[in-house]
């Protein structure tokens, strides 16, 4: 069945290859081409080249290095937190139980959930005045007074952070509790006769075996929670006092307000962090096929 | 496997998965119940369980000046079309990789993997210039275009996984009874890629229906999808939180309802190539 040299292939992948040609490649050129650009469509009349005048300019922007750090934050706790509960959540489903389909169907729901929904339900639940969050830690004695979770500035992170683990933890928990079940049982069988116990197996037979699924699954969340723009924009819109502001959603609104060359530049610069992030896993995924 | 006693059971399963679920279900108990509640009841005291249920806000949502009979059917308008677009799109690629050698057939695959790493603010600000000269601006195709795009890695990665299991010998039989390729792909491999086909559907539909940073880019108000128009209440309703809710509720509905009906074989297919490395 193989045959070499068909122009048959060429024309099945062309509407494929030429949608992601014009959607991706003419795009991450345009923006290559604008980061060297005044480029303000406040301003039309000033367009031109300017070299790495941008580059510099963001450089000795304080929001810009605010920013960068949030994202940090946002990304490692974030995807962090997404990644505990996820195993924790997977090694649970791991065991058999009855109504076991039902839960890991119905566990799913918020990887399915708009992101722009799952902003609106957290926010009313962080409502200061009327939210069930106050309520409860009220009830629960932890908190005497409500608290403005999103609109004070030590509040707000955190309170966002929470936000988007709630809908990281399934897709974790999903690709851990599939790799799960390719760990041979054999491997437990033999510790247990050598009486290893639980921590022992979960740290040296379970992680080992699913540490090329963790890896995936952590480099593909890492890439989405930066790049994610709409849970945080529906919450606080990166405020108060650029507290929540990550870098998807500085550029977001940079480029609300028509700055299209500060927003190129910056979004060039997370291009970059994020093709850094994705050497090893391309180098993996090729590994795999040699 | 030797046998738990129920009490290290109770502990080390139920209520962890209890407490685990609690909190991502509840979320979705809180959205509910605030929209069937009476407006009054939103901003006093807070209680876990509503005095009397009334559906006056789904009825708001529609009635009043808030167009959302219209997003709802701009959302349908262009899941439904990248559904089609994208489908056909991947089942073709996904064919030609599954059944073809061809120079250049690893860069290509190598290309649709890179697809997604871009990130959105990125693409945003050059598309919708792009977008503007098409004359697709403020119409459903300049989304349908740029979630086709989106969609067609892990769509590809889907039905080039399920072809790969298919055994060959079927088509090589009906192309020795003088079948050419078209027909033996439409008549031998279409009816069995099915069920793949609708869960590669539903992936796509689903991602169409959430999007919101496109969406809030590309469209004006006769074209605006849920999530726009739900972002939107937030700023014009301010403090209508039964109206918001009730929105929330309506959009959720239609994508668990189809991830139920697909969820089996769309996590096999996601969890498969991750996985087996």
């Amino acid at each position: 069945m193989v045959k070499k040299r068909s122009i048959y292939p060429y024309l099945l992948v062309a509407p494929a290859v030429l949608t992601i040609l014009l959607v991706i490649f003419v795009p991450v050129l345009n923006a290559i081409l604008m980061s060297f650009q005044s480029y303000d469509l406040r301003r039309p009349q000033e367009i031109a080249f300017i070299g790495l005048e941008n580059y510099r300019a963001i450089t000795e922007n304080t929001l810009f290095w605010g920013s960068l750090w949030r994202t940090f934050a946002w990304v490692g706790f974030g995807v962090g937190f997404q990644f505990i509960f996820g195993f924790i959540l997977a090694l649970l489903l791991n065991h058999s139980f009855r109504g076991r389909g039902v839960v890991r169907a119905v566990s799913m729901i918020p990887w399915v959930t708009p992101g722009v929904l799952i902003g609106l339900m957290w926010r009313w639940m962080y409502d200061g005045n009327f939210g069930v969050i106050n309520d409860l830690l009220n009830r629960l004695g932890i908190l005497s007074t409500n608290i403005p979770f999103l609109s004070q500035v030590e509040t707000a992170l955190p309170s966002v952070i929470i936000a988007i683990v709630w809908q990281g933890i399934p897709f974790f928990a999903l690709m851990i509790l599939a790799a799960l079940q390719g760990v041979p049982s054999d491997m437990y069988e033999a510790a247990d006769m050598d009486g290893a116990n639980k921590v022992q197996k979960l740290f040296f037979i379970t992680v080992p075996s699913i540490k090329n699924t963790i890896f995936v699954t952590l480099l593909l969340r890492v890439i989405w929670v930066a790049n994610s723009v709409d849970i945080i924009f529906t919450m606080t819109e990166g405020g108060p006092a650029w507290s929540t502001q990550t870098l998807s959603v500085f550029i977001f609104n940079q480029a609300n307000s028509l700055n299209l060359g500060i927003a190129s530049t910056m979004a060039i610069v997370l291009a970059i962090l994020l093709v850094l992030v994705t050497i090893p896993y391309l180098r993996i995924s090729f590994r795999k096929e040699d | 496997m030797k046998k738990q006693s129920i009490l290290s059971r109770i502990f080390l399963l139920y209520l962890p998965l209890i407490a685990i679920l609690l909190f991502i279900l509840f979320p979705f108990y809180w959205t509910f119940i605030t929209s069937v509640r009476p407006a009054e009841d939103l901003l006093g005291r807070v209680t876990y369980w509503p005095s009397s249920v009334s559906f006056e806000a789904y009825r708001q949502l529609f009635t009043t000046t808030v167009d959302f009979f219209a997003a709802i059917r701009n959302s349908f308008i262009v899941a439904a079309l990248t559904t089609a677009v994208s489908l056909t799109v991947s089942t073709l690629a996904g064919y030609a990789f599954s059944r073809y050698e061809f120079i250049g057939k690893r860069a290509l695959m190598t290309m649709f993997l890179c697809n997604n790493m871009f990130p959105t603010v990125l693409l945003m600000i050059p598309l919708f210039t792009i977008m503007r000269t098409l004359g697709f601006l403020h119409t459903p195709w300049s989304l349908v275009l740029s979630y086709t795009t989106f969609t067609i890695p892990f769509s590809v990665w889907l039905i080039l996984g399920f072809l790969k299991d298919l055994p060959m010998s079927l088509e090589e039989a009906a192309l020795v009874d003088g079948c050419n390729r078209r027909k033996a792909f439409l008549k031998i491999i279409m009816p069995v890629l099915g069920p793949c086909l609708v869960a590669t559907g539903v992936y796509i539909f689903m991602t169409s229906w959430n999007e919101y940073t496109f969406a809030m880019m590309f469209t004006n108000n006769a074209t605006r999808t849920i999530p726009v128009a739900l972002r939107n209440l937030i700023g014009q309703l301010g403090v209508r939180w039964d109206l918001l809710t009730a929105g929330g509720i309506l959009t959720v509905i239609p994508v668990c309802i189809m991830f139920f009906f697909a969820q089996k074989r769309l996590v096999t297919g996601l969890t498969a190539g991750a996985v087996k490395g």
